[in-house]
């Protein structure tokens, strides 16, 4: 039931009696991305997915039936359902990373989709960011292909723990348990050199349900569960950094009689009473509280936002970071990394950016480009001139003042930047510390 | 050893805190668009945590059309003065005498159109470089490419094929002269989970969301309220109904569904069983109890 508060007839708060059931609110969060070439059953996937599980609504449904009628498609065509990319694809239009949602009572998942053609690496690099994993779509008849290669490199570079290699349109190759071994010999031989802590491969059909939401009969020799299932329930408690405490300052938050720190624990588990430095001053102090609106907490882990109070009055402002005294990040002012480069204007040496770390902002300079990852070959090349757009490669940074840094490798919110153009204020780099 | 995890709803919450924290240091002049309905009242319980123990550091902006339920400013008014915020009223009458808007003429004229008039007048008046909307990109499709961070030009544009690259939550909101930004805090969420947030938070709500009695007139399959704005065409009629509303707008041309969902456990229910989006606005008579029992028997809800 709901009361009425203050009275007044026009709102109405629920009392805390509640009959809401709880046990749908207590759902976790799971980010993935989807890789693979143009044609690979993306789009059909993803509308499998979200057709099977009930997320599709009726308006939406007869949407797509009639522009699958209209284009003469035998069935209900899913792709519609993600596909304002064909539209895009036919009026021209950059293509770009849309984000889509669906859950299950055991999850619920933010699909990073994003479109598959070689010249939009940069758009497969924006939907990893965020992804705790990737599903690389393989097409069973073509194996693996360069795009697969170059994708599964991608995710690695990202540090997206979990990958699950779907190997698609078994129809087509009548659910062949050798050729879908083979591909799986393949694509282990490949990622060996990469370095990828949880590979899984999944038999599946998008366009005709086997393996995505239930086990198909089809493929009898295939035990490991169906993609929805490994999606629902692949282990991502500690994909975070909990080992190095890391509290970058976002803001002052100020009211009367208190002064406390606002920002997000990007790394470690952070206890009330913890000695933690100030960088890049240097001042000691401990934890007073760690508070929330919700009242105090005793200790806080990524990726929660809090406000935490010293027990000595430091003058700390935003850009500034709070980090756990044994385990201290590198204060540096000259590093390398790792760039995938996103604009039109190319990178040269001796360029001059903003550079975006954490809450922190310095003016960096380009001094060198140490070598740039051919994508079709997977080598790198030495002897670099500029770094064009959906390039990567890897360079050296000097930056006005120090920056605290972490290896991407070992914390992802500490080891990642961005570059921003001073005259035209886009972002135009991506980059992953390397030391 | 314990797992250091959060809720779906605590990661969106721990999310959408970061992004204003974000904008209130990265802008000068930041404002939230205060609709008065659900994803606004749910944004600014979010902002509030943001900045507690302080004040919410920047003003609402309401645009009134002069066409709100009665029930929607009371519940403003109250909200403005129970947690102490500043509040800006940009009025769509106001630009309709300045001469800026012109009212539609007809039988049933509506103020819609005229809101996005007063919306930039008053948000050039009061020089926002940062304006909070309760956009999500489950709503619709266009929206699933908006950014956190939207950025608009120098004539308020959305540019859907020029837009900044949004890498892990390092977000970018630098502009040039006479640029601004849309920020959306509750990208992420969806309709469920801003139901299920209300309950966990025991958020008040306009009472017109909970089922209710009201007069309204069926009008080419939309249930429009009595009102002084709404005009009956020939052969129509008003009837009493159970009926809630499950987005609000102006009187003249929010629809109703019919619904006896009278708390929040009902209303769950409700948009977990309910076959057609938010905005497309056929009715909830179209839901099926076969839809219901469907979800139910496979366990979604
Ligand atoms: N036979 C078969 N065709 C498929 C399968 N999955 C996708 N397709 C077809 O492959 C084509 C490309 O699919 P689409 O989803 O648009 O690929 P995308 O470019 O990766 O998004 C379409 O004609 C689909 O119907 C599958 O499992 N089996
Ligand atoms: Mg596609």
């Amino acid at each position: 039931m709901s009361e009425t508060v203050l009275n007044n007839p026009s709102i109405k708060r629920e009392d805390s009696a509640s009959a809401v059931d709880q046990s749908y609110m207590n759902m976790d969060l799971l980010r993935f991305t989807t890789a693979g070439s143009v044609d690979d059953g993306k789009s059909t996937l993803i509308g499998r997915l979200m057709y099977d599980t009930k997320s599709i609504f009726e308006d939406q449904l007869e949407a797509i039936e009639k522009s699958s009628k209209t284009r003469g498609d035998e069935n209900v065509n899913l792709a519609l359902l993600t596909d304002g990319l064909k539209a895009e694809r036919e009026q021209g239009i950059t293509i770009d990373v849309a984000y889509r949602y669906f859950a299950t009572p055991k999850r619920k998942f933010i699909i990073a989709d994003t479109p598959g053609h070689i010249q939009y690496t940069r758009n497969m690099v924006t939907g990893a960011s965020t992804a705790n994993l990737a599903i690389v779509l393989v097409d069973a008849r073509n194996g693996v292909i360069e795009q697969t290669r170059r994708h599964t490199y991608i995710a690695s570079l990202l540090k997206i723990k979990h990958i699950i290699v779907a190997v698609n349109k078994m129809d087509l190759v009548d659910y062949s348990e050798e050729q879908f071994n083979k591909i799986k010999k393949d694509f282990l031989e490949m990622s060996s050199k990469i370095g990828i802590e949880d590979i899984r491969f999944i038999p599946i059909s998008a366009l005709k349900g086997d393996n995505v939401v239930d086990d198909s009969e089809r493929t009898p020799w295939y035990t490991g569960g169906a993609l929805l299932s490994n999606l629902e329930t692949v282990e991502i408690s500690n994909d975070h950094d909990l080992e190095n405490g890391r509290f970058p300052i976002q803001r002052v938050i100020e009211a009367e009689g208190f002064k406390g720190f606002g920002g997000r624990v990007d790394g470690g588990i952070i206890k009330v009473g913890d000695e933690v430095v100030a960088l890049p001053s240097g001042a000691k102090t401990t934890i007073k509280t760690i508070e929330t609106m919700d009242g105090k907490i005793e200790e806080a882990f990524p990726p929660m936002s809090v406000v935490v109070t010293l027990n000595d009055d430091l003058d700390l402002s935003r850009g500034e970071l709070l980090a756990k005294t044994d385990a201290q990040p590198e204060s540096a002012t000259e590093f390398t990394a790792t760039l995938c480069w996103m604009n039109k204007n190319a990178l040269s040496v001796g360029n001059k950016y903003i550079l975006r770390h954490t809450s922190n902002e310095v003016t960096a300079e380009v001094v060198s480009i140490d070598d740039k990852l051919d994508i079709n070959t997977m080598e790198s090349v030495n002897d670099v001139e500029d770094l064009k757009m959906n390039e990567i490669g890897k360079v050296t940074i000097k930056t006005s003042s120090p920056v605290m840094i972490d290896a991407y490798t070992k914390n992802r919110a500490t080891g990642s930047l961005i570059l921003i153009d001073e005259e035209s204020n886009e972002t135009v780099a991506a980059g992953m510390i390397t030391a | 050893m314990q797992s250091y995890t959060l809720t779906h709803l605590k990661q969106l919450e721990s999310e959408a805190i970061y992004v204003f924290r974000e904008v209130v240091s990265q802008f000068e002049r930041p404002a939230m668009l205060f609709s008065g309905g659900k994803d606004s009242i749910v944004m600014l319980h979010l902002a509030r945590k943001a900045f507690w123990p302080g004040k919410v550091p920047f003003p609402l902006i309401h645009v009134d059309t002069g066409h709100n339920f009665p029930e929607a400013i009371d519940y403003r008014d109250w909200l403005v003065e129970e947690y102490d915020l500043d509040l800006i009223v940009g009025s769509v009458q106001g630009s309709i005498d300045k001469g800026t808007a012109v009212e539609e003429t007809g039988t049933n004229p509506s103020r819609n159109g005229l809101q996005a008039i007063t919306l930039l007048e008053t948000l050039e008046e009061y020089n926002v470089d940062a304006a909070f909307g309760g956009g999500r990109r489950d709503e619709e499709k266009a929206r699933a490419k908006e950014r956190f961070f939207s950025h608009r030009d120098e004539f308020g544009q959305w540019n859907p094929k020029n837009q900044r690259p949004e890498l892990w939550t390092l977000y970018n909101g630098r502009y040039n002269d006479y640029e601004h930004f849309r920020i959306f805090p509750i990208s992420n969420w969806t309709e469920m989970d801003v139901w299920q947030y209300i309950a966990q938070e025991r958020i008040a709500l306009p009472s017109i969301y909970f089922a209710h009695k009201r007069k309204v007139v069926n009008r080419n399959g939309i249930l429009l309220a009595e009102s002084p704005w709404n005009t009956l065409l020939k052969d129509e009629v008003y009837e009493e109904k159970l009926i809630r509303y499950r987005t609000l707008g102006d009187m003249t041309c929010t629809g109703a569904v019919l619904s006896d969902a009278d708390d929040l456990a009902g209303i769950i229910q409700e948009v977990a069983s309910s076959r057609t989006t938010e905005r497309g606005n056929r009715s909830d008579d179209k839901r099926s109890e076969a839809a219901m029992e469907e979800r139910k028997l496979q366990g979604y809800f």
